[in-house]
């Protein structure tokens, strides 16, 4: 093969390759910086995609890569795999495709540090070398490992075919910890047996961080699913930043971290908007805390069914129309029709805005991508804290698909398991009318009295359905 | 000091310049005040009303006008009342000044003050006693109800057993004062209503009564001073004209209120117009005084053309007489608060409000007043003040920015005593990362949460480059597992990013 005699007979220098390394980690750190901000998002991305191509070519020609004739295949067949998932993913299922690829990056850091561990460049280490060598391999093996099943977990939780409710061991925190210490046990052990005793080690190691990953994510609320998968992609760049320390590779090293702290800040700034602390999100399920354990108060009252003729009347009557879009929105592939409710009332002169809360779906920022895609203009897309304001000028509040976001016993009573966390005062307007398929509670598992309210009417239904028949009335 | 109020004298005039609850206002003051029986009679506001009020009435029409200090009317007064005004009094009325100089000369020989009630200058300070306004509002109001008079319909929609009737469509050329209650007496009434005027500043009014507010695809702002609109760009009007053409051929009832100040009405509805309207259609002209607005309109009448009624009737808040006579009775208390009680009464020229409608100085002419600059452009709303909740957020002390860099310092520290230089190398490097990449995503929009999240993920497929290392060593397929995995990772994560980003727009 050409490249293989190319690459074998010219290798790049290995001060060209650093150099090279270093070029693509600023390009990553550029296309960080870039997606920040809407406008320079999209530029943001083509540096992440420049950088990779850089890091990429240089391995290739750095002399040390051979076997391209089971390389190149590989990354083809990869880079096809990825190319036709992205382009075949619903966006309404972007957060399970996150999670899956999060889950790759997992596996691929346990894959590395095994392969890492039996290279026979590591046999020939001795001494202080060798034990951060050592030390270095369980950490990757092992964060690799939590990542991997961790997203795989979190997956089938977004995906539905695993239940969104936590689902809670007892002692929990006792096995945790059991895990860990076992894990720190068996590594000291790793580090002064035999080769082979070792690898045992090594791969039970493993095997006890997928267990951690399953069951640490398993013990988290669905609703908390948007800061999981944060925190998973911090997980995922702390295994890649292990592999950088165990290989001596400065890349890997940058990115890892670049990739780890934005994550865990991610999953911090997305932890405050909720009032929630990380270390509970972690940690624990939703209302294991010391007040949650009742769950919340009954709610008397009845509630009042409205139909989608009725809503269009009142629409048509509104002047200020604020819509707040949730999950089942998404589940019900429902943007596009509440892009054209939007047109046609705004060409009716009413005022429609959105009001976003910031963990409303699945993703953060989730509800923003998917009304980018229906083409909703983004300069009506409010933020939660723009709008709560506003909310007793609101004629019509329509809740499509969401419900712990808009749900009043977050201020209301003080033993709801989600008390304290922001939420957009829906109550506060004129009507609501929620759209949902059925009085079930939401992701947390919470009783929203909002639908219980004198104000608020309910539209019974698949939202797509639904206001599918609103937009006629309003035709 | 007496206040005395005669009756109107011109023909169809029925209002009156003050109502029975006016008086206790005046007296209040000190004033006297004298009525001139019958004044109110065709307001619907009968002699008794003023005498129980405390009002004197005399039948004697000379009496009334040689009695007063303060003579307060409705329409200026006629070239014979004029001689009748005692010298060195003071009159307020509607004066029109600029058309009426010889009614200016004849009050000016008989040295009186004059306050013009059309000549109060319109800023805030003096909204109470600007009559213009509050006959303008009458006006609007009765100028819907003198087109349903005419219009052969509803106005709003329904569905009755006996069939479904459609809404009317209003279209009101003009947003002032006038306009605006034309606005809302028709919405009130169930039509749909659309508007249009010359000043983009008036939209959130539009709007604000449920109407529709009509743009032309040009910009040219027509807010001239005075609260009045200034005269347009023949372009713009063009583009103007256009819209009323589209307009009138759909429409059922046309309300008109532009009015230049002291010059001919502009002609927006054209015959042609006229011509495309329905049958049974309306063209109210609220202009008619000045020419009117359209190109048929006869001032004074109302007449049919091409089918479509033309009201052009220059008296309508005299056709709301009652009304009329309340509201314009509050704009003089307020005036004549101004000008001070019995025992302080001067004519304080210092007063802006005062000296805009100080037509006659004790019988010298002092019109027009130095120019007083208004706007009716509303000052900009504040962009609302982002709420800071991160105040809110649960205070965890071992998450406190001073300890943790402690922690790290310490943890730095320990790594340094005994380590390879190698090891801290990267070490350095990797502590470095951490904190760019803190410093690089803190800031990040909401809404670009997940792109980001995405973009990260796609970055962190670097692994791959470890995978890379190893496929030539004694497992590749282990390594080219995690390279395969890996490549999916990264082509994927950009590829979906790419996606997503390409969906924002403004």
């Amino acid at each position: 093969m050409n490249t293989e005699n190319f690459a074998s007979f010219y290798p790049l220098s290995e001060g060209l390759v650093t150099m090279a390394y270093l070029v693509s980690g600023i390009f990553f750190i550029l296309s960080l910086g870039g997606l920040s901000k809407q406008e320079t998002a999209r530029r943001g991305n083509i540096y992440g995609i420049v950088g990779m191509t850089i890091a990429v070519l240089a391995t290739f020609l750095s002399g040390k890569v051979s076997n391209f004739e089971l390389l190149v295949p590989l990354m083809l067949g990869g880079a096809i795999i990825g190319a036709v998932m992205a382009r075949r993913v619903e966006m309404t299922s972007m957060p399970e495709l996150v999670a899956i690829l999060h889950s790759f990056v997992g596996l691929a850091a346990v894959l590395v540090g095994i392969a890492s561990f039996l290279d026979p460049g590591h046999a020939l280490l001795e001494g202080s070398d060798k034990l951060i060598h050592e030390i270095e391999i369980l950490l990757g093996v092992f964060i690799g490992g939590v990542t991997f099943t961790g997203s795989v977990v979190a997956f089938g939780k977004l995906r539905g075919s695993l239940s969104g409710k936590p689902i809670l061991l007892p002692f929990r925190h006792f096995l945790n910890l059991g895990m860990v210490l076992g894990s720190i046990y068996l590594g000291s052990e790793f580090l002064h047996q035999g080769h082979d005793a070792a690898l045992i080690s090594l791969l039970i190691v493993a095997g006890i961080s997928f267990v951690l990953g399953v069951h640490l994510i398993v013990a988290i609320g669905g609703a908390d699913m948007p800061v999981v998968v944060s925190m998973l992609n911090s997980y995922s760049g702390w295994a890649a930043a292990a592999a950088g320390f165990m290989l001596k590779n400065d890349l890997l090293i940058i990115t890892g971290a670049l990739v780890g702290s934005s994550g865990a800040i991610l999953s911090y700034i997305m932890c405050n908007a909720m009032n929630r602390s990380l270390v509970n999100v972690i940690f624990g399920g939703f209302g294991t805390g010391s007040g949650g354990s009742g769950g919340s108060t009954e709610i008397e009252g009845t509630i009042t069914e409205t139909s989608a003729h009725e809503v269009a009347e009142e629409l048509k009557e509104a002047k200020e129309v604020m819509i707040v879009p949730g999950y089942g929105m998404a589940v019900a592939q429902a943007q596009h029709v509440v892009k054209e409710i939007t047109e046609n009332l705004r060409g009716k002169d009413v005022n429609v805005r959105f009001a976003i809360h910031p963990v409303a779906g699945r993703l953060p920022g989730h509800m923003n991508v998917l009304l980018a895609e229906a083409n909703v203009p983004y300069d009506i897309v409010f933020e939660m804290d723009e709008v709560n304001d506003d909310l007793p000028e609101v004629d019509v509040l329509l809740v499509i698909g969401a419900n712990d976001i808009v749900n009043p016993s977050a201020q209301e009573e003080e033993n709801s398991p989600i008390a304290g966390m922001p939420v957009i005062e829906a109550w506060k307007a004129k009507t609501v009318v929620a759209l949902k398929r059925s009085m079930a509670t939401g992701y947390s598992g919470v009783e929203n009295p909002l639908y219980y309210k004198e104000n608020c009417r309910m539209l019974f239904g698949d939202a797509k359905d639904s206001l599918g028949q609103v937009l006629s009335g309003l035709n | 000091m007496i206040i005395a109020v005669p009756k109107e004298t011109q023909p169809s005039e029925k209002r009156v310049a003050i109502a029975p609850e006016n008086v206790a206002a005046f007296a209040k003051l000190g004033y006297e005040v004298v009525i001139e029986k019958g004044a109110g009679e065709n307001a619907n506001l009968p002699d008794s009303a003023y005498e129980n009020a405390g009002a004197r009435i005399s039948a004697s029409t000379e009496e009334v006008w040689s009695v007063a200090d303060i003579l307060l009317k409705v329409t200026p007064p006629s070239l014979d009342e004029a001689m009748k005004v005692r010298e060195g009094s003071t009159l307020v009325s509607f004066v029109y000044p600029g058309r009426n100089e010889e009614l200016l000369d004849k009050l000016g020989e008989r040295k009186i003050n004059l306050l013009a009630m059309d000549c109060v200058p319109r800023i805030s300070r003096a909204q109470s006693m600007d009559a213009l306004s509050s006959m303008a509002n009458v006006a609007g109001y009765r100028a819907v109800v003198e087109a349903s008079h005419v219009f052969g319909r509803f106005f709003t929609g329904q569905i009755t057993a006996a069939g479904k009737v459609p809404p009317a469509k209003v279209l009101i050329i003009g947003a002032g004062v006038a306009g605006l209650a034309a606005i809302g007496a028709a919405r009130n009434m169930g039509a749909i209503v659309r508007a249009f005027d010359t000043r983009p500043a008036v939209k959130e009014e539009v709007k604000s009564l449920g109407a529709a507010f009509l743009e032309l695809d040009f910009k040219e702002d027509g807010a001239g001073s005075g609260g009045y609109a200034k005269v347009m760009s023949k372009e713009f009007i063009e583009a103007e004209m256009k819209l009323f053409a589209e307009q009138a051929a759909e429409v059922d009832i046309i309300i008109t209120t532009a009015m230049i100040p002291g010059k001919k009405s502009p002609i927006l509805i054209t015959e042609e117009m006229v011509k495309s309207m329905k049958q049974g259609s309306v063209v109210v002209d609220l202009a008619a005084e000045g020419g009117g607005n359209c190109e048929l309109t006869e001032a004074g009448t109302a007449k049919v053309a091409h089918g479509v009624t033309i009201i052009g009737y220059t008296d309508f808040p005299s056709r709301l007489p009652t009304q009329s006579s309340r509201l314009y009775g509050n704009n003089l208390v307020k005036l004549v608060q101004l000008l001070g009680t019995a025992d302080e009464f001067s004519i304080n020229q210092e007063d802006e409000v005062v000296r805009g409608a100080l037509v006659l100085d004790q019988g010298k002419l002092s019109w027009p007043p130095p120019p007083v600059e208004t706007s009716v452009a509303p000052a900009k709303k504040p962009e609302s003040k982002p709420v800071d909740i991160a105040e809110e957020k649960s205070k965890n002390p071992l998450l406190s920015g001073g300890f943790l860099l402690g922690l790290l310092s310490v943890a730095l520290l320990a790594l340094g005593w005994n380590g390879s230089s190698e090891f801290l190398d990267q070490i350095t490097v990797f502590v470095l990362a951490c904190f760019v990449g803190y410093m690089v995503v803190w800031n990040v929009t909401p809404s670009l949460h997940t792109p980001l999240m995405s973009v990260t993920n796609a970055i962190s497929g670097i692994i791959l480059i470890g995978g890379m290392l190893f496929v030539s060593g004694a497992n590749p397929w282990l390594a080219g597992v995690a390279i395969f995995v890996a490549t999916i990772n990264v082509a994927g994560g950009f590829l979906v990013t790419q996606r997503m980003l390409k969906m924002f727009r403004k």
